[in-house]
């Protein structure tokens, strides 16, 4: 089943150079899967995560032949239905939770608000689904957290949180940029470990952007592999460190191994008819 | 002799009332043109010992000596010519309003070293940017651009040490690849001794010889080169950091060309 | 004129004057597509047109007194402001006042900013106890409220424009200190800071070429918004007759001889009056545009 389909999506930003065009007809469909978009910095893969949600301000413009999402067409949707459904039935978790967590807010407060004034719960139903939420992040002890500020948190709890709160409305698709590049490699396993057991038990669709190859060809179960705003290949994710493409077989021969040999790393290659 | 000898530091800071050990009792040697790295999770203490060496942070137990001298503190002028650091974050280590030329001729200018715009011209050509770039304000120039300036004013100075702080993890793939074979090929061409931190353990096995693990602002285990690629670690923790980094092993698959 | 614009957006400058003047340039460009800002710098420009200009502008001389012409209306043939109760033209000592408040603003914009950057720069670089002492000095001229600082200060030293001006100098500073203070902390910690001093640079040098300049912009922003209080504190002890001494065209002391004849002679007060809400509105809009261009926070990446 069909969740999200994206047909020939643009967005274009308007400078004083001319419009520069951030992501140039990107084209997939998405179903209760876990999709990855990988790129280099400048690839379109964040505002092709931010464009679902029409999360991109003037003097940026988006355009798509088709962008549906559950039966919804996401680019005739009114600002007010758009609100509707982000956040609720859209979640999106972004890189650094310093950024994305309101400072003077404890961690409880925020995570309650939603459900309260949205959903109209009492006081102490929100606190207990706020609980559970942060109890199936893996938070250990969730009622110290939801006492907490922000800055209290290490990198990884906040990470957690954020999902959590993303989780709270049970959203059908979520949209992850970057979810795991602030963490260490440790912690980085357990976050991916809950985002893969929500896909597994809650249906969910998932968007999973990273510049990370090795990362998503574990993780995922398709991948977009994008660069200068456009998909060069799309493949299966078990097959992606086989690629066949330049462009990604340039990405993956650029990393160092470890017990590989000490001779200069390749360059990227980037004079194919691909990089245009 | 070791051109870098570290002994039983420590690192404490006081912060609002509470004393955070960034780093307790580590003992550490680097010999001449040795490359050694430093591996750990965020918190472990690694960049803090490169933040000591330089005198940015204080001292609080054990000795620094390099070339066998204990350091002087404040460092001095002398320190600079021997010591310099590459810091991790390209867009936040070069002065925002001073053109690339400024960055790399105000050594000179410290140091009263003459014939500075030729230095300056040399320089970029030695990290492989166009002399063009020379009257370029950082925010005109990519992340990789503005790392090679970086490498570059901390090689001005001519010194015999350099201190990485994990130069490339801002970068992209392709970006690091270049930064990497960069530093490699000033340290083969200069002599230069590494003391470079790094959370990727892919990245530490490609540029240095031996490395520390560190957890918690303690050393965990000294590991070879060899011992890194045939995991022959010792302790568990290093094992688990080992075990998160499977991905990045070589794989005859995946190494083959296409 | 395109051979300039080309040598000045040229993104590879082939010498330091031209990188500088190309970043001024993108400056300028930023705060010409900025409506208000740019009225506020007519409004400025015309201020340091009029001073220079003032003899040649000005139909009359500004001091000859005519008492068979005071108190004419405007719109008087001749008197286009009207005259005042000594039978002055009032366009013309506005025009040759516009010198004065020039003057005042000008002395005071050499001053008070740099003491300010200077203390609050040290205390911040240095932290500690140089830091304790030199913002417990700054609360103690924060305490008190400006225009009676200055009241006392004129009080001591006598009336007078210099002393006028050196009063409103020595009030003005401690809004600046704290604002570099804050700015330098931020800096302070930074790596480019860092990377200056593991070159052995001396903290002169670090806290001139290194931390000013990125604490100048938030000042040079601060004290073109705080230019039109300082016209206003000008004026205000040009009011109270502790400020410029008359026969001198000041605006506040000009307001404070039209105050007698307020109900019937508005014009008198009323048009020095105007004269300080344009200069303070044109240093105000100028202000709040530069905000948007030298905002280190706000420069694109």
């Amino acid at each position: 089943m069909t969740l999200l389909d994206v047909q020939n999506l643009r967005v274009t930003f308007a400078t004083e150079a001319g419009p520069v065009e951030a992501v140039r007809g990107v084209s997939f469909s998405l179903g209760r899967e876990r999709l990855g978009i990988v790129g280099e910095s400048g690839s379109g893969k964040t505002m092709t995560g931010r464009a679902v949600l029409r999360l991109i301000r003037p003097p940026g413009r988006i355009e798509a032949d088709r962008m549906v999402f559950d039966g919804q067409n996401l680019i005739e949707a009114s600002e007010r239905e758009m609100r509707a459904l982000r956040g609720k039935r859209i979640g999106m978790v972004m890189q650094d939770p310093k950024y994305s967590l309101n400072p003077v807010m404890t961690v409880g407060d925020q995570l309650t608000e939603g459900l309260r004034r949205r959903d109209g719960l009492g006081r102490r139903d929100a606190e207990a689904k706020a609980i559970s939420a942060l109890e199936a992040v893996q938070i250990r002890d969730p009622a110290r957290v939801m006492e907490a500020y922000p800055h209290e948190l290490s990198g990884g709890m906040g990470q957690r949180v954020m999902i959590a709160m993303m989780l709270i409305p049970e959203p059908d698709l979520l949209i992850a940029d970057e979810p795991t590049s602030a963490l260490d490699v440790t912690v980085q396993a357990e976050v991916l470990a809950i985002l893969d057991r929500l896909v597994r038990d809650r249906g969910m669709g998932l968007i999973f952007i990273s510049h990370d190859l090795r990362l998503v060809a574990r993780f995922c179960d398709r991948v977009l592999v994008m660069y200068k705003g456009r998909v060069v290949e799309e493949l299966q994710a078990s097959n992606l460190l086989a690629a066949q493409h330049p462009y990604t077989r340039g990405l993956l021969n650029c990393l160092p191994r470890i017990g590989g040999p000490r001779e200069p790393l390749p360059g990227l290659d980037r004079t194919g008819a691909w990089a245009e | 002799m070791s051109l870098i000898e570290i002994e039983d530091l420590s690192v404490t800071f006081r912060a609002k009332g509470r004393e955070v050990r960034a780093v307790e009792g580590v003992s550490l040697k680097v010999g001449k043109g040795e490359s050694f790295g430093l591996v750990g999770e965020s918190g472990s203490g690694k960049s803090t010992i490169l933040r000591a060496i330089c005198g940015l942070v204080p001292v609080t137990g054990g000795s620094i000596r390099i070339g066998g001298q204990p350091l002087p503190s404040p460092r001095g002028r002398a320190f600079s010519t021997q010591v310099q650091m590459v810091f991790q974050d390209p867009y936040a280590s070069l002065h925002p309003r001073h053109t690339v030329d400024r960055t790399l001729s105000e050594p000179l200018a410290i140091h009263g070293i003459p014939g500075s715009d030729a230095r300056v011209v040399q320089a970029l050509t030695d990290v492989g940017l166009p002399p063009a770039f020379r009257f370029r304000y950082p925010h005109q120039l990519s992340g990789g651009q503005r790392q090679r300036v970086a490498i570059a004013r901390a090689l001005m100075l001519q010194p015999k040490v350099l201190l990485l702080d994990e130069p490339t993890s801002a970068l992209d793939a392709s970006v690091q690849a270049e930064v990497l074979n960069l530093l490699n090929r000033l340290r083969a061409e200069r002599d230069l001794t590494f003391l470079m931190v790094s959370h990727d353990l892919a990245v530490i096995d490609y540029m240095t010889d031996r490395i520390l693990v560190m957890q918690h602002g303690r050393a965990v285990e000294e590991l070879s080169r060899s011992d890194l690629a045939a995991a022959r670690m010792t302790t568990e923790y290093a094992r688990s950091l080992f075990a998160a980094s499977a991905d990045r092993m070589l794989d005859p698959a995946v190494a083959a060309p296409a | 004129m395109t051979a300039l614009h080309a040598w000045l957006s040229d993104p590879n400058p082939s010498s330091r004057r031209q990188a500088k003047l190309g970043q001024i340039w993108l400056a300028w460009l930023r705060i010409r597509r900025n409506r208000l800002a740019m009225v506020g710098l007519v409004i400025v420009g015309l201020l340091l047109v009029v001073a220079a200009f003032a003899p040649w502008i000005a139909p009359h001389d500004p001091y000859v007194q005519d008492l068979s012409r005071r108190l004419l209306p405007p719109g008087t043939p001749g008197n286009l402001l009207g005259t005042d109760d000594f039978g002055r033209d009032i366009l013309s000592r506005i025009i040759y006042g516009a010198r004065i408040t020039l003057y005042t603003i000008g002395l005071v914009a050499v001053t008070a900013p740099v003491l300010g950057l200077l203390v609050g720069t040290v205390a911040g670089y240095f932290g500690g106890w140089i830091d304790a002492v030199l913002m417990r000095v700054t609360d103690i001229f924060l305490a008190f409220p400006r225009l009676i600082l200055a009241l006392a200060l004129v009080a001591v030293l006598g009336p007078g424009i210099e002393n006028a001006v050196l009063a409103i100098a020595l009030t003005a500073w401690p809004p600046y200190a704290r604002l570099a203070r804050a700015e330098t902390l931020t800096v302070r910690s930074s790596d480019y800071i860092a990377a200056i001093r593991l070159q052995g640079a001396s903290s002169a040098r670090i806290i001139a070429g290194h931390v000013v300049p990125m604490c100048l912009p938030s000042v040079i922003i601060r004290v073109t918004l705080d230019m039109a209080g300082v016209i206003l504190i000008a004026a205000g002890l040009g009011f109270l007759g502790l400020g410029v001494q008359p026969p001198l065209p000041e605006w506040g002391l000009m307001i404070s001889s039209g105050r007698k004849f307020l109900f019937e002679q508005w014009w008198v007060a009323t048009m020095p009056g105007l004269a300080i809400l344009i200069v303070s509105l044109g240093f105000n809009l100028l202000g709040d545009g530069l905000r948007d261009v030298l905002d280190p926070k706000s420069a694109p990446k």
